[in-house]
Parts: C-alpha cells; structure tokens; sequence
C-alpha cells in the first residue's frame, strides 16, 4: 500500500484492473484504493508479471502493505509491491485487517439493473461498492455507464443509502460520505499540524504587476479556439516552475535532517474539494512543459479529481506546492508548507490597482504573490530571488 | 435544439464538474459560480464540455451570458440555430 502523501496511513482496495499472470508495465493503472482523500489510482513502478495478489477488495491496510507480488517475465517470482514505499513494515495478513461486512438484516441483493447499458468493470465496481445501476446516469458511448459514472455516483452521493451489496461474498461499502469528511478532516489535522510543529516557516509576498500578461493573455485567447485557452494560473505555474529552477531551494524535501533538491519539478496544485478539505496532486514536470500543456494538465487534473479519480504518482510526488485562491476573492495567501515539502508559493486575486511607472501613475492589474518557506531549508535572502523571479517570469508571458 | 434539450445538455456537463451538486436545488436565474462554488478551472471545463457537446465555440467575452442557467440556456439556443453571432 502506497503512501499517497503525508496525511495518509491506511488504505482500502476497492478493485484490482489485473490478476495473477496479466503482464504489466510501469506506468499501468493496476488497483483503485479508497483513501481519507478519495479513490486513487495506483500505478505500478516495475515491468513484470503479476504473481499473487495479498489484499483481496475490501481490506484497508496500512501504508507500506505489500498487496501482491511480482515476477519478471520468465524469471523466478521477485516481491513487489506496486509503488516503491519507504521501508515497509511486515507485511500486514489482509484478511485480519478487512472488517468483516455489515450482516443486513434482511438480505436485499440489488436487483441486476436490466437494460442498463455499462461495461463490465463498471458492473463489477457498482456490486462492489452497493451502487444501482439503474440509478447511475451514463455519460460514455450512446450513453453507457463508465466506472467514473459508478465512482462518481458511490462518491458524490455516499453509498450510505443504497441497499446493501450481497452479505456473504462481497466486501462492506465504503464508509459514507460524512465518515469519509470526518476522516479526512483528521488527515488534514495531521498533516498541517506535523507542519506548523515541525517546520519553522517564514514568509514573504510582493506584488506583481500583471498588465503584460493579462494583456498578451487576451489577445493570445480572442485568436485561440475554446479548446486552447489558457488562464493566469497556467502562467504562474511556469513562473513558479521556471523560478524553482533557479532557487532549487525551494523544489524539494526535508528528509532525515537535511534538505533533497527533487530531479523534476512537480507543482502540487491545490484544489478544494466542495464537500470537504482539499488536495494538492501534482503536475509533472511543469519547468519543462510548454504552458499549453500544463493547461490541458491542468483541467485535466481538475477534471479527474471532481470525479474521483486521482493517480497515485499525482499525489505522492509533488516537490513544490502552488494555491491559488484568488477565485475565493481573497487577496493574500499565507501558506502552510506540506511536509515533506519547504515552501508554498500563494497567489490572491487579481486586482486593479494604482500603479506607479515613470513617475505617473497608472491603473495596472496586480497579483499578491507569497511565499511560505522552511527556514531549515533557506533563508529569506534566497526566498526573496525566487520571488523576485517569478515576478520577473511573469513580466514576459509570451516567452512561458 | 430545444430548450429542453440544451437544459438536459448544461445539466449533464455541470455533473462531469460537480457530481456531488443537486442541480434541482438550482435556481434558473442564480449565478451557477458561486451556487456551485464553480472554480475558473472548472468554468472552463464547463464551457469546453458544452463546446464538445453542441460544437459552439465560446468566445472568452461571451462567458458571463453562462452565469445562470437561464442566461445560458438562451445563449446556446441563440448561437446554435447560428441565428447570432458571438457579441465579441
């Protein structure tokens, strides 16, 4: 069992996509786990041939569960599990930590939703997590129920009143939508109390003046179709990107004592969830994307973390945090740093401010940009260049 | 299209934005925005669905005429019978 993040200890397996024998490649989608934070999809981190599966559905386990095993293609079985955890404990029997399910009082088996179009790995899932198809509003093919249709509809509406799957085989629901809010109100309680205990932050803003980027932003978007657009936020993205580059600093982990400067830079987006806390998954490699692609990452991102279907490798691997809460109406952000991160970088809305050039004054779009930084980690001197840096990025859109 | 049709068309993309939403609870004229805590990366969504959905290109200017459902309503109705064009 992967940890997905700081705040994460425990996970269940909602639904395996392989079994003993399937060839698998590094990259592949290979289980759905449901954490405090929604319902995951785990990549697996080797090649190989799936041996063994340890945890069968329904079983929550610790992080750092070996949950099946491995073998390379015609070599003897090696173990592994599907992402690389930091020294796993034991391996935990997962049938001593599946609950045992609920036992209905009367035995009420949904009945088979007929002429319901949905594929089979949607079927499977909406028996596995008590949902009626016959409820599910399809939005595939001619109207077919896809699995993000069941997740969607076990997710948004809590599974707590759908009629119990069949006792004896299948394993208990999911806990319902207020249980889940609840844990991961504790989660986040976790982690950002490990932050403000541990990490002593020190802060800084400045404010940036945005009228070149607003300004190329609309006309660059009237010449672009619907499908190209892009926002501010893909732009300060790049910015922050490109900045950390330049402060690696701030790109990275405190581990063991001592700071990591990460490989790539992996922006953490925050982004809230409407029922209850957020999350912060990750955009790859944004210092050396072109802003088209981050934008498309980015819907993308936004997208799949409103239906509930978020990769593992999205959650565990950001090295630098960005928020934005500038659609909140707030003007200034002043961050909390997810361990094991060093800094959060924060952007307020844009507003139109008086803007002093040349002696005249002028009236010029403005960001507040902060920055939350670990002290362990750097000093002010270097979180003032970086965001001296992002200011000056920011200066020449066209060239993010 | 009908009207009907364009309703049932915005309901299913705001779904794909927020599934945990009751549209019903919706008032026609309140701004879908701050109703829906609608962000603008999920704005866009919204409109790059409905552009996937009815093949009606939205220019960025239009965007406000989308903030109610009946505003939006109109303006698809209006921009897919090609009867306007677009105000920018």
């Amino acid at each position: 069992m992967p940890s997905l993040g700081a705040d994460m200890e425990a996970g269940r397996i909602v639904e395996w996509n392989v079994k003993p024998g399937d060839v698998v490649r590094r990259g592949d989608i290979v289980v759905l786990v449901e954490t405090d934070k929604g319902i995951v999809e785990v990549e697996i981190f080797e090649n190989g041939v799936l041996e063994k599966i340890l945890v069968e559905p329904g079983a929550k386990v610790p992080c750092g569960t070996l949950l099946a095993t491995l073998k390379e293609a015609g070599a003897p079985a090696i173990s592994a599990a599907p992402s690389p955890p930091p020294a796993p404990p034991p391996p935990t029997p997962a049938v001593a930590a599946a609950p045992s399910p609920p036992a209905p009082a009367v035995a009420t088996v949904p009945p088979p939703a007929r002429g319901v179009r949905a594929s089979p790995l949607a079927r499977r899932l909406a028996a596995r997590l008590g949902v009626d198809l016959a409820k599910v509003r399809g939005t595939g093919e001619s109207n077919a129920i896809t699995r993000t249709d069941v997740l969607h509809a076990a997710h948004g509406a809590g599974v707590a009143g759908a009629p119990p799957p069949t006792p004896a085989a299948l394993p208990p629901p999911p806990p319902a939508a207020g249980a889940r809010s609840a844990a991961m109100r504790r989660a986040i309680a976790a982690a950002m109390a490990r932050s403000k205990r541990e990490i002593p932050h020190y802060y800084l803003g400045t404010t940036i003046d945005l009228r070149p980027l607003t300004t190329w932003l609309a006309e660059e978007n009237a010449r672009r179709p619907v499908t190209a657009r892009l926002l501010p936020a893909a732009l300060f993205l790049r910015a922050v990107a490109l900045a950390a580059r330049e402060v690696p600093e701030m790109n990275g982990f405190w581990v063991d004592d001592r700071f990591q400067a990460a490989d790539g830079v992996h922006l953490g987006v925050g982004i809230a969830l409407r029922q209850e806390g957020l999350v912060a998954p990750a955009i790859h490699d944004v210092d050396r994307k072109k802003v088209d692609e981050v934008m498309r990452d980015m819907l993308d991102l936004v997208k799949r973390v409103r239906a509930g279907t978020v990769r593992s490798s999205e959650l565990s691997d950001a090295t630098l945090t960005v928020t934005n809460l500038g659609d909140q109406g707030v003007e200034t952000v002043y961050g909390v740093i997810y361990p094991p991160q060093v800094a959060l970088v924060g952007f307020g809305r844009i507003v139109e401010r008086p803007w002093a050039v040349d002696g005249a004054v002028g009236v010029h779009p403005a960001v507040a940009c902060t920055l939350a930084a670990d002290h362990r980690a750097s000093d002010g001197h270097r979180g003032g260049r970086f965001l001296a840096a992002v200011d000056r990025l920011l200066q020449h859109p066209e060239a993010l | 299209m009908t009207p009907e049709e364009i309703r049932a068309t915005i309901a299913r993309v705001l779904g794909e934005i927020a599934p945990e939403v009751d549209l019903s609870t919706l008032a026609p004229g309140a701004d879908m925005r701050s109703a829906l805590d609608i962000d603008s990366v999920d704005f866009l969504n919204f409109v790059l669905g409905l552009h996937a959905a009815l093949g009606i290109d939205i220019p960025e200017a239009d965007y406000p005429k989308l903030a109610t459902l009946e505003g939006a309503t109109a303006y698809l109705m209006a921009r897919g019978r090609g009867g306007l064009p677009p105000t920018s």
